[in-house]
């Protein structure tokens, strides 16, 4: 055991922290789930550090990437939520689709695929949830009908992120009109803008249009859309889902700069505030801390040719509730101002605390409920028979 | 950075946790029980046998100069198994105290024949008002005026304090002190006495995740088992529910440990803060998996005739042990609020100037 860093990765800090101080952007950039124009404030973004070859340090270099370790790659996030660089527009597909194309894909389809997700050219949007399929996900009903060389598919998907405005969707669909639950499901990729897709965007609790419904009529992709075996879907989506939960979506150092914002609004009202409150700050930080750990225990056991387990449940749960509990924290420091909006003269950081409080919340519900993680760890984990 | 343990730590971990598995389970700790006994001679020579009382101890003096990293797998068994024998308060804290008192050949004769297992020493730190398992020492270490002194367990008076977890002696404790019983002044103690606080608060945190996951193992256990509407409890998602809950915190305490394990002992306020956040975050693994157990096992979690009142003790017990949750909270607060904190201060520690 060495937690120390090697003069390679502190000499890797180095040289992103220097890149990021010169061209992460002085203003904070707009909402890329408000406006068009914050979207695409957020695609040129999502360029520039692909021309920095940062936009995905761990991905090969063929890809973009630069080939490195999740060592390195926890370096990068470390210094990038640092630097308070802006958040990842195409997160579904960085950290989501792109590394199930890596393991799943055939090499025209990494070829097609993974260089334009890169450089922001296609932001993704993920298409499996369904009105009747939300945590029971098995229960999917939209189809892909196979045609020619061609699926045509058709259905209602619902609460896909960033579906509002991204290029691309990556859906799950039957593709055996005949079977049941997990059986005969397919991954099949498809523009947003194809015709016969129609979308409804949907207001978030903070009033953005952070997702959409999809109508799908009849929408015609080419067969080679399809990411895995026909009817293999379920296994993919769940190698996707492990990257969404586990180690990718949410890296330890989001939390950290929240639990050292939360000590620097702390310090600012003291004066205010009991020790309840300082109590919580200080388990904001262990637990930001505590996660990190664990996030390096992970890596460090991957890189070492480990492979990933329950972790990805186990971590979710985690960071979701320390995620509303420092949020929680900061609402309660705020007192009578945690109600103000940014439009209001006296609000505090222009009101940004109570835009993360409300994201906060949808942490237990998106990517797998955490009722469902729970069912997971404790049927996979602990070995506890299925109801 | 390699946040991994190597093949002969792991193995050591190991070794001891087969041992116990055989020899400390919950029928042993009953016998014991049941003679009135806290410690188990037989056990006692076998755990001797393995060598491990000078782990920490430099190769010098006839240790084996390991560091607490090799050592904290060890501590996290004794706590699964609930070993009653002070196999973690030697190896991790009596003797590496003595150790590093090199000019007293007092400490020095007591520590030779502590690492041959043939006397235990007994350790009286300020950071704990009680003396555990001071009847059966050979000696004991207690602090007067600052500074240590080494008295024989006849020449002290001991009041017995009786604790709730049965395998648990404790005293307080008088003995007249002299020139000839002190084994370091006060200004040479603070250091060792301060590095001391550190080990007992890692390994007791080790004992405590331990505890936390035998608590879930056994809750696990019982759930598959114990039928109730023609099923399983543990095919309800009510129990599900709280058997996961357990194991996550289980698992973020987990980290925890391992890294407080490879901050040095004698380190300043990076390494007081992450042992102490490690006590802090184990103590609450194993009160919520303790108190889970208990919930879990229903009436019979209320019992005598089922374990999980051992480990529930047991935990309770450590929970307060080398330093209550208020104190290592304030060791936490002086570095939140002392140094910088973020992304790139995890594994921040002190230059060091040796």
């Amino acid at each position: 055991m060495d937690l120390t860093y090697t003069a390679e990765q502190n000499a890797f800090r180095a040289e992103i922290r220097a890149w990021l101080a010169a061209n992460v952007p002085a203003t904070r950039l707009p909402s890329f789930d408000a406006t068009p124009a914050g979207f695409e404030a957020h695609r040129d973004w999502e360029r520039k550090l692909n021309a920095g070859r940062w936009g995905m340090v761990t991905w090969p270099v063929e890809y973009g990437g630069r080939g490195l370790d999740l060592i390195q790659w926890l370096i990068f996030e470390e210094e990038y939520y640092d630097a308070g660089a802006p958040l990842r527009v195409n997160q579904n597909g960085i950290f989501l689709l792109g590394p199930t194309l890596m393991e799943y894909g055939t090499p025209a389809q990494k070829a097609r695929f993974l260089p334009a997700m890169a450089n922001g050219d296609e932001i993704w949007a993920q298409a499996w949830s369904e009105p009747q399929a939300g945590s029971d996900l098995a229960a999917v009903r939209a189809k892909a009908v196979r045609d020619g060389d061609e699926y045509v598919l058709s259905g209602h998907k619902i609460w896909s992120s960033r579906a509002a405005m991204a290029d691309w969707g990556f859906g799950l669909f039957r593709t055996d009109p005949d079977s049941q639950r997990h059986k005969g499901l397919s991954l099949v990729l498809f523009p947003l803008d194809a015709p016969g897709v129609r979308r409804q965007p949907i207001a978030q609790i903070n009033g953005e249009i952070g997702f959409a419904e999809l109508f799908l009529d009849e929408v015609r992709v080419p067969a080679c859309n399809r990411l895995g075996q026909e009817g293999e879907g379920w296994a993919v989506c769940m190698a996707t889902a492990g990257f969404e939960r586990g180690l990718m979506l949410r890296s330890p150092a989001r939390f950290q700069v929240a639990a050292r914002r939360l000590l620097e609004l702390y310090r600012r009202h003291e004066a205010e505030l009991d020790a309840t409150v300082r109590a919580a700050v200080i388990q904001a930080w262990m637990d930001a801390d505590a996660y990190a750990l664990s996030i390096y225990a992970t890596a460090s056991r991957l890189v070492a040719g480990g492979q990933i387990g329950s972790e990805a449940s186990i971590n979710k749960i985690f960071w979701s509730e320390m995620d509303i509990a420092m949020q929680r924290t900061a609402l309660s420091i705020l007192g009578a101002r945690a109600e103000l909006t940014r439009l209001a003269p006296d609000a505090i950081e222009e009101g940004v605390w109570l835009d993360s409080y409300f994201f906060s919340l949808a942490g237990p519900i998106y990517a797998g409920s955490n009722e469902i993680q729970r069912n997971i760890i404790a049927e996979r984990m602990l070995g506890l028979p299925r109801a | 950075m390699n946040f991994t343990f190597t093949d002969e730590q792991a193995m050591i971990g190991e070794t001891v946790r087969s041992l116990l598995a055989a020899e400390c389970q919950g029928s042993h700790l009953r016998a014991l029980m049941r003679a009135g006994a806290t410690h188990d001679a037989g056990r006692w020579r076998k755990i001797v046998a393995l060598g491990l009382l000078g782990s920490l101890v430099p190769e010098t003096v006839g240790g084996l100069g390991l560091s607490a990293c090799d050592l904290i797998l060890v501590a996290e068994a004794c706590g699964h198994a609930g070993l009653p024998e002070p196999l973690v308060e030697t190896a991790g804290i009596a003797l590496p105290l003595l150790a590093a008192l090199p000019d007293s050949s007092r400490a020095a004769a007591w520590l030779a024949r502590a690492m041959s297992g043939d006397v235990t020493i007994a350790l009286g730190h300020p950071v704990n008002p009680f003396v555990l398992d001071a009847d059966v020492a050979g000696a004991i270490v207690l602090v007067v005026d600052g500074a240590l002194h080494l008295v024989e367990s006849a020449e002290a008076t001991l009041i017995a304090q009786p604790s709730v977890d049965p395998f648990r002696r404790l005293f307080s404790v008088s003995a007249p002190t002299s020139a000839a019983t002190m084994i370091a002044t006060a200004k040479a103690a603070a250091p060792v006495l301060a590095a001391a606080v550190n080990r007992g608060a890692l390994f007791t945190a080790a004992q405590l995740l331990g505890l936390a996951q035998r608590c879930n193992d056994l809750a696990v256990a019982y759930a598959k088992e114990r039928q109730q509407f023609g099923e399983p409890i543990g095919s309800y998602q009510a129990i599900k529910h709280h058997l996961a809950t357990a194991q996550v915190r289980i698992e973020f305490c987990r980290p925890v440990v391992y890294a407080a394990a490879a901050m040095p002992p004698d380190g300043g306020m990076h390494a007081k803060a992450r042992i102490s956040h490690a006590k802090l975050a184990a103590t609450e693994a194993a009160d919520l998996a303790a108190r889970t157990a208990v919930q879990v096992h229903g009436a019979m979690g209320y019992s005598w005739e089922v374990d999980v009142h051992l480990f529930l003790k047991r935990s309770l017990a450590l929970a307060n042990a080398w330093g209550t949750p208020l104190y290592h909270r304030e060791r936490c607060a002086m570095r939140v609020f002392g140094a910088p904190v973020g992304p790139a201060h995890t594994f921040a520690q002190e230059l060091r100037h040796d």
